[in-house]
């Protein structure tokens, strides 16, 4: 049995009076790819930004409840000490959202604000990071051209690179391939295969096809509540809920 | 049949309504920037540019020009803007709900559209009233302060809108990769709110270096280019007050020819600003 990187008790999230997240308790694996799975508005995307307090920024939410991150609540930290958690969590969100600058200056970005890099120790990891989602040879020549050139699916990699160059523990993927072309789509995905032996990837996704194909782990939740939680091969052949069933026959979306 | 008649009717009057206003609109810049040029360049020769005015220039003798008062707009209007800026984008950035709760937004920027709506002579009188009970006489520094209090309503609008449409997903992205608020803020929400920011700064410019009534009392209007902040200064909008209600139709004409100047200056910064634009605008994240 592998560690668990996060843990919920008990976790609770209110917009306003909607109780979006229902006593959630779950675990997510260290070093595993973790499928958030479920319907539309079921409060995948919450979960996931519950783990990095990104909900924190909204208006009106409100949540109880405990989440370990390495066995420490993240729920007690301080203001002040939220950039720490949030550095331990890459976010790749459903569109992906270029920072205002170069490409070079996107990967440097993090490398820039967290460790004070510079000159040619920076250009190393920033070329390290490009080479790691597999962007290098496509941008080597045009490093310092605004990231807003870039194709959709460029830009998808490119948010990867400069999210692994903050060094994270985990990474919290917004259904990261919805808004991107078939074969985008597909380098994302393998790229997730080959980070999850270096991280905890969480994948929220509503395409159960995808969910079978890379998950090692799986989470259904349904109208804010964990239905089902497992490792993928006995969810997928083997459910125990009624409802998991229905989900996974179609019956129900 | 009759029922869409009556619909290809209104939309015609409306296209009709829609053209006039622009006419009127249009037609008013072309007869302002008209009679401004036609009345302005004749007055204009290189002295008025490049000479400060004699003691008989404002009876229409004597040589001279008006480079006092030229560079007294621009010592006024771009340090008052500079300051305007910065105490603006603080304000705006401060304003975002990552700062402050959207009720006392809400109240502040209320508040700063109703200081927008003041007249600027009330910006002038106020700070006359704290010149006098300072002691301290017209100067440069009383004029830059009226003009920034004058600007920093519509700068911190401006930029305030220009930062509201900043994407959350772009917010998040920058939060996600452990940036504090701080470094949010100056770092990605500023550039990517660039265009729109530029756009308040030139408005607040434009409005600052063109205003007479707040600087009328607080900044004076001699005829020598000041050598210190503390140094009375003439500004464009003043003299062509000055020039214009004089009853010699010499200088009333060197009125227009000051309007002209102020025209092109305006006009220059707005080019240059443009070019800046396009440089930022090419890093904004659609």
């Amino acid at each position: 049995m592998t560690e668990n990187q996060i843990e919920t008790k008990n976790l609770n999230v209110y917009y306003h009076k909607h109780n979006a997240l229902e006593n959630v308790g779950i675990k997510i694996p260290a070093k595993k790819l973790t499928a958030i799975i479920g319907p539309s508005g079921c409060g995948k995307t919450t979960l996931l930004k519950s783990f990095n307090r990104l909900l924190e920024i909204q208006d009106e939410v409100k949540i109880s409840g405990e989440i370990l991150v390495d066995g420490k609540n993240i729920l007690d930290h301080k203001g002040s000490e939220i950039p720490d958690i949030r550095k331990k969590m890459g976010l790749l969100s459903q569109k992906p959202y270029p920072l205002p600058m170069s490409i070079y200056e996107n990967v440097a970005y993090g490398l820039r604000i967290h460790h004070q890099k510079k000159g040619k120790e920076l250009d190393e990891i920033v070329e390290h990071c490009l080479q790691e989602v597999g962007l290098w040879n496509e941008v080597k020549h045009r490093l310092h051209d605004p990231a807003s050139r870039l194709s959709v699916g460029q830009q998808q990699r490119l948010c990867l690179a400069r999210a692994i160059a903050v060094q994270p523990e985990v990474l919290l993927c917004d259904e990261p391939t919805s808004a991107l072309d078939p074969v985008s789509a597909q380098q994302i995905e393998k790229l997730l295969l080959k980070l999850k032996t270096q991280y905890t990837v969480i994948l929220v996704t509503h395409t159960l096809r995808q969910a079978k194909r890379v998950a090692d782990y799986v989470i259904f939740l349904y109208f804010g509540k964990v239905v089902e939680q497992g490792p993928a091969n006995e969810f997928f052949n083997n459910p125990k809920n009624p409802e998991t069933k229905a989900y996974l026959a179609g019956e129900i979306s | 049949m009759a029922i869409l008649n009556r619909r290809i009717i209104e939309e015609n009057i409306f296209k009709i309504l829609m053209l006039a206003s622009l006419a009127v609109v249009l037609g008013s810049l072309v007869i302002i920037v008209g009679l401004v040029v036609i009345n302005g360049v004749p007055a204009l020769s290189i002295e008025m540019l490049t000479q400060t005015p004699s003691g008989k220039y404002y009876l229409g003798q004597g040589g001279g020009g008006i480079l006092n008062a030229i560079l007294g707009s621009l010592f006024l209007a771009l340090p008052a803007t500079a300051i305007a800026y910065l105490i603006g984008l603080a304000i705006a950035l401060y304003l975002q709900r990552d700062f402050l709760n959207p009720w006392a937004s809400g109240f502040i920027r209320f508040t700063l559209d109703v200081l927008w709506g003041i007249p600027s002579i009330i910006y002038g009188v106020f700070c006359f009233m704290f010149m006098i009970m300072l002691g301290m006489r017209a100067s440069l520094l009383v004029g830059i302060i009226a003009l920034t209090l004058l600007e920093i309503p519509i700068i911190t609008r401006y930029i305030d809108e220009a930062i509201s449409m900043v994407p959350s997903g772009l917010k998040e992205s920058a939060y996600s990769l452990g940036s504090t608020k701080f470094e949010t803020a100056t770092k990605v929400i500023r550039r990517q709110a660039f265009p729109g920011i530029l756009a308040g700064v030139l408005l607040g410019l434009g409005r600052g270096i063109g205003d007479a009534a707040s600087i009328l009392f607080t900044a004076g209007s001699p005829s020598d280019i000041p050598t210190s902040i503390f140094d009375p200064t003439a500004a464009l909008p003043t003299i062509i007050f000055k020039f214009y209600t004089s009853s010699i139709t010499v200088v009333r004409q060197r009125a227009y020819a000051a309007a002209f100047i102020l025209l092109m200056i305006v006009l220059a910064i707005s080019i240059i600003s443009r070019l800046l634009t396009r440089r930022f605008r090419k890093h904004v994240i659609k």
